[in-house]
């Protein structure tokens, strides 16, 4: 895959605000077809941000964006998407295949694919879905009894079976431990075979045995290095060093946490930035 | 009761209270459950009081008290949702003024039409013995409505209902499902009136679903349940008013409400009842 060089996703000199709060200043990032890119950097960062914008869920108010060569909400049926919080009330009365159904909307053409029931077919294909995630056995429990890590794979399975071309998620283990974190990012890397990944994760020390390249968002963007990742990359990002070196174009001190972030700690995770309250 | 059911026989009025009772209970299952679900009972109360405004210019202009009453909860309807979409907040607020103004417009347009201070009453608190053949039909056909949006678009208003953020991310036009959804229940709101008035709507629109809620896990099976509820609730009340001579309307929102209750209270139950025997499994290993 490392040969392909099809950018899926361009961002270029993106600059976003909440009101008169900036969250992004000046993001430019290429994605190209097949990588497994980490997004990281700490809380507030403006990673849910940048996500939302090239899911065309916010529109950015400089520089432009691309997703597969159109606007990005022209491109969203491309795209599938794994959200950090669930946006649905846990006590919804509703089954988890139907959930994973909802996936398909907006997918086929004709009258059947817009009007009354689902499809057979859709149902096969999510309950496919499911078995695939290793969450087969859940397809008639209600949403509201699955636990953090059920939950997850079932929201994946939803993003998986809208068929898309570029897997976009965010915090995709913040609230499961990390037997299943581990797990689920052995799923990713498999499906990182077929599919464009972008993860968010405040935990570099553990997705970067994963990924192909990291990103590093704090307001502007960071974008290191694109060979793989080694432990002293990691030591340069999140080390020591990191605050005399890499970050000192942006004329603050980032402290991106002083645990050295290694291959072999995974555990190991960002502290949250109270220091930066005004970056969003 | 006996003298209810000997008295169904004989008289045309009741047979007609009856289906109307039933055609209403329709609303009931098709739109509550989502009034429930989407947690919109706030913005149903709205819709269902602005609708005096519609009803009393109505019978002043001399229409038709329900066209005008589906003209304005139309309206309302479209301008509570119009808010949300435009604004995310201040819908409480609007909803409020909504609600108050919409009372005020409607008593002063009836209190300046001759003769149709008692109107206001059956209105307000619905007569369900006085509903018209003609009215019957009427009825029905709101129900097509509801029955011909709600099967067309089931996938999309239980996407929007659930995760209305996802639902754009599929490409579902979130926003006009929205305000059609809240559309259909200005359509239910309507449809009720005449059952039992528009201050009662919105306990008959919302507890047949809850009650149902409680017993079931999807949302397909509290539409079922809710219409069986509904019709239970409605033919039961009409039964249960008519030999005593005491109003319909009410009766049948105190039945709901005591049935809710017991509902509430038997499903606590049964979920304490479970949580114990599923501790006593673990503990006997």
């Amino acid at each position: 895959m490392s040969t392909v060089t099809t950018a899926v996703i361009e961002v270029e000199q993106v600059g976003f605000a909440y009101g008169d709060i900036p969250i992004l200043e000046d993001v430019s990032l290429r994605v190209e077809a097949g990588e497994f890119l980490g997004l990281v950097g700490p809380n507030a960062g403006g990673k849910s941000t940048l996500l939302k914008l090239v899911l065309g869920l916010l529109r950015p108010q400089q520089g432009r964006i691309s997703v597969l060569g159109r606007s990005p909400k022209q491109a969203r049926r491309y795209l599938g998407y794994v959200p950090q919080y669930p946006a649905f009330p846990r006590d919804f009365p509703i089954q988890v295949l139907d959930v994973v159904l909802m996936g398909r909307l907006g997918l086929g053409r004709g009258l059947s694919s817009r009007f009354g029931a689902w499809r057979q077919r859709d149902r096969e294909i999510a309950r496919q879905m499911l078995i695939e995630v290793e969450a087969g056995e859940l397809a008639t429990q209600p949403i509201g009894a699955l636990s953090g890590g059920q939950l997850q794979r079932v929201l994946l399975a939803r993003a998986l079976v809208g068929e898309p071309e570029i897997l976009i998620l965010d915090e995709p283990t913040a609230n499961i431990d990390h037997r299943l974190e581990g797990e689920i990012f052995e799923l990713l890397a498999q499906l990182n075979k077929q599919l464009t990944i972008v993860v968010v994760s405040h935990d570099i020390g553990f997705i970067s045995s994963y990924v192909s390249r990291v990103a590093c968002l704090n307001r502007t963007l960071i974008c290191h290095r694109t060979e793989a990742i080694n432990g002293n990359l990691i030591n340069e990002l999140y080390g020591e060093r990191v605050r005399l070196i890499n970050h000192d174009h942006e004329g603050a001190e980032t402290n991106l946490g002083t645990a050295g972030a290694n291959m072999n700690a995974p555990q190991t995770s960002l502290p949250s930035h109270q220091e930066h309250p005004a970056h969003g | 009761m006996a003298e209810f059911f000997t008295a169904l026989l004989e008289h045309g009025f009741l047979q007609q209270a009856l289906i109307a009772g039933l055609l209403a209970s329709i609303g009931c299952g098709l739109i509550g459950p989502f009034v429930v679900v989407k947690r919109i009972t706030f913005l149903a109360g709205g819709i269902a009081h602005s609708v005096l405004a519609g009803m009393g210019a109505a019978v002043f202009y001399g229409f038709d008290p329900l066209s005008g009453a589906l003209a304005a909860a139309v309206f309302a309807a479209l301008l509570i949702g119009w808010v949300r979409l435009r604004w995310r907040t201040g819908e409480d607020t609007a909803i409020g003024a909504l609600w108050a103004i919409g009372m005020a417009v409607g008593i002063l347009f009836v209190s300046q039409t001759p003769g149709y201070a008692t109107d206001l009453m059956s209105f307000l608190f619905g007569n369900i013995l006085l509903v018209p053949a003609r009215e019957l039909w009427f009825m029905a056909a709101l129900d097509l409505v509801l029955l011909v949006s709600v099967a067309l678009f089931y996938r999309q208003f239980v996407a929007v209902a659930f995760d209305e953020e996802f639902a754009r991310l599929r490409a579902v036009p979130v926003d006009l499902f929205y305000l059609l959804l809240l559309v259909l229940v200005a359509v239910t709101v309507v449809l009720m009136i005449q059952v039992v008035g528009l201050i009662l709507v919105i306990a008959l629109l919302t507890l047949p679903a809850a009650t149902a809620g409680q017993w079931t896990g999807t949302l397909a099976g509290m539409m079922m349940g809710a219409t069986l509820i509904g019709a239970l609730l409605t033919s039961g009340g009409l039964a249960l008013s008519y030999a005593p001579d005491i109003p319909t309307g009410p009766t049948i929102i105190l039945l709901a409400g005591a049935l809710y209750l017991l509902s509430a209270i038997s499903a606590g139950l049964r979920a304490k009842r479970r949580a114990e025997k599923a501790v006593r499994s673990i503990t006997r290993g």
